[in-house]
């Protein structure tokens, strides 16, 4: 950039070429850098806890039954199998995030959007869903549930 | 210079000394629309900018009532719909122009195609139309949001997941357009900022690129009849071609009235973040050949989520979508080019099969 076109040595407009072109190049760095960095949504701390006490008795939740419930920020699903044990996985589908609900009249968890079905255990079993839905710890405490992250 | 207008006034000598109206007068009266079996198609451009205008209007008409944020967008939308003079009908008819003109672009879209009427030298009108059809689409993808409801959160939610599953930048990509891993209050916020400041002042700059390279190169007369020696007929934009586009436009603005009287939007229930995703989920129709392409892809295709297959896919079809022009070879010859037309059909007809499939075939078992 600082030689003129044809010859070796550096001219005044050379310099002043490459001079302008830095000076245009570090103003738009100065000004798309900040603007990128706004853009970028700031870490907002997540709920760190690893077990929750919900406000639902075992005996409110029939068999063959389930109900959506808040996990910190997240949905989770907490299912009494037919056979009477509880359980609990994500309930936030592991194909696109949909939220997922459990259909008593197939007896597993299914999810609207997308027509994806998980089992009981939380096993994909048909649809697009390409994983298991997280398993969390399900234990009563007295007359409450209470939820804990899986090991 | 010495019109029988120039004599009429001084207000408008005095206009003419300013700005030129001569200059002006003198190019409207160039412009001609070339007369063949086709020029039916260039009524459609037209259309979609008149559409366009609509949205913006009844948008900033909107604005006055609308509040973005998760506590109070929903409530908002309702008061406006429940309480407010005529608030429905802004609404409705922002909600049904968006959906007709999105139709009427794709219409655009595929006579253009069909018609090559991208060769040169019209390509950058094109590739400026491509790229307003993708910010067109992200209008609606934006807007569906903003109302906070049950069907917009989800339908959110998973259109923004399938923005993860981009390979390498996908993660971050999600997280910059949800302003933060979740669909939220801080999503709203920012698909509203999007929806009225960002994607206006970019429409508005590729609209005015468009416009002024049509403006610049004259309608394009198809090959077809070109080579049948045709074409060469025409009639004046000004007023012959302006008052055909007017019918069309006062029938257009009947229809969207009767549509916003008779199916008004709808607001549904408010999104909830610990509710189920309810039952027949669908997206906005414009979508839905994606979505429902989605549905058939197995979970994994050669060991790779199908999911991200998909999404790579439909990215290199929009990337090639945008360079046909340079593509197409024997049309920038001046040669047929059954290929392309051939693809241009396909394109169609795959559209117009899956959106069929996706309102047929029942998600719920």
């Amino acid at each position: 950039m600082t030689r003129a076109a044809g010859g070796d040595r550096p001219t005044r407009r050379g310099f002043v070429n490459w001079f302008l072109g830095t000076a245009a190049g570090a103003f738009l760095i100065a000004v798309v850098y900040p603007i990128a960095r706004y853009l970028v949504p700031p870490r907002v701390g997540e709920s760190a806890a690893a077990s929750v006490i919900l406000d639902i008795a075992p005996a409110d939740l029939p068999p063959n039954a389930g109900r959506i419930v808040k996990f910190g920020n997240r949905p989770v699903i907490l299912v009494r199998t037919p056979a009477g044990e509880l359980r609990a996985f994500s309930a936030v589908c592991t194909h696109l995030n949909c939220t997922v609900q459990y259909r008593p009249d197939l007896g597993h968890i299914w999810c609207a959007c997308h027509n994806g079905h998980f089992d009981l255990n939380g096993k994909n079993i048909a649809g697009p869903p390409p994983r298991p839905l997280d398993p969390l710890v399900v234990n009563v405490a007295g007359n409450h549930v209470v939820l804990s992250k899986g090991a | 210079m010495d019109s029988p207008q120039e004599q009429r006034g001084g207000v408008r000598r005095w206009l003419d000394d300013r700005i030129g109206l001569a200059e002006i007068e003198t190019l409207v009266r160039k412009k001609e629309v070339p007369v063949h079996r086709h020029t039916l198609w260039y009524y459609f451009g037209g259309m979609t900018l008149f559409l366009f205008l609509v949205q913006v209007g009844t948008g900033i008409l909107l604005l006055l009532y609308y509040r973005p944020s998760a506590e109070e967008a929903y409530e908002s939308v309702r008061f406006l719909m429940a309480e407010v003079e005529f608030g429905w009908l802004v609404r409705s008819i922002h909600s049904w122009a968006a959906n007709v003109m999105i139709l009427t672009l794709f219409v655009h879209l595929f006579s253009v195609l069909l018609l090559k009427a991208y060769r040169p030298p019209r390509e950058i009108t094109w590739v400026s139309g491509v790229v307003l059809l993708a910010l067109v689409l992200g209008f609606g993808f934006t807007g569906y949001l903003l109302p906070w409801n049950e069907l917009a959160y989800f339908g959110t939610k998973v259109g923004s997941e399938i923005m993860g599953a981009i390979p390498l930048a996908g993660t971050f990509l999600r997280r910059l357009l949800r302003g933060g891993d979740e669909v939220t209050g801080a999503t709203l916020t920012r698909f509203y900022g999007i929806h009225v400041a960002i994607l206006p002042a970019l429409t508005t700059l590729l609209l005015s690129l468009h416009l002024f390279l049509v403006q610049r190169h004259g309608m394009s007369v198809p090959p077809s009849v070109e080579r049948r020696g045709g074409g060469t007929r025409t009639m004046p934009f000004v007023p012959n071609f302006l008052l055909r586009d007017l019918v069309g436009w006062l029938s257009v603005l009947a229809i969207l009235a009767a549509l916003a009287a008779y199916l008004p939007a709808e607001l549904g229930q408010k999104a909830d973040p610990f509710a189920p995703a309810p039952a027949g989920i669908k997206p906005e129709w414009y979508f839905m050949f994606m979505f429902q392409t989605l549905k058939y892809l197995p979970g994994t295709i050669l060991g790779i989520e199908g999911e991200i297959l998909g999404v790579v896919g439909f990215g290199v079809g929009g990337l090639l979508l945008l360079l046909i022009p340079f593509l197409d070879r024997r049309t920038a010859r001046g040669e047929p080019s059954a290929l392309f037309t051939g693809i241009g059909l396909l394109l169609l007809l795959y559209m117009l099969v899956l959106t069929y499939l996706g309102y047929t075939v029942s998600s719920t078992q």
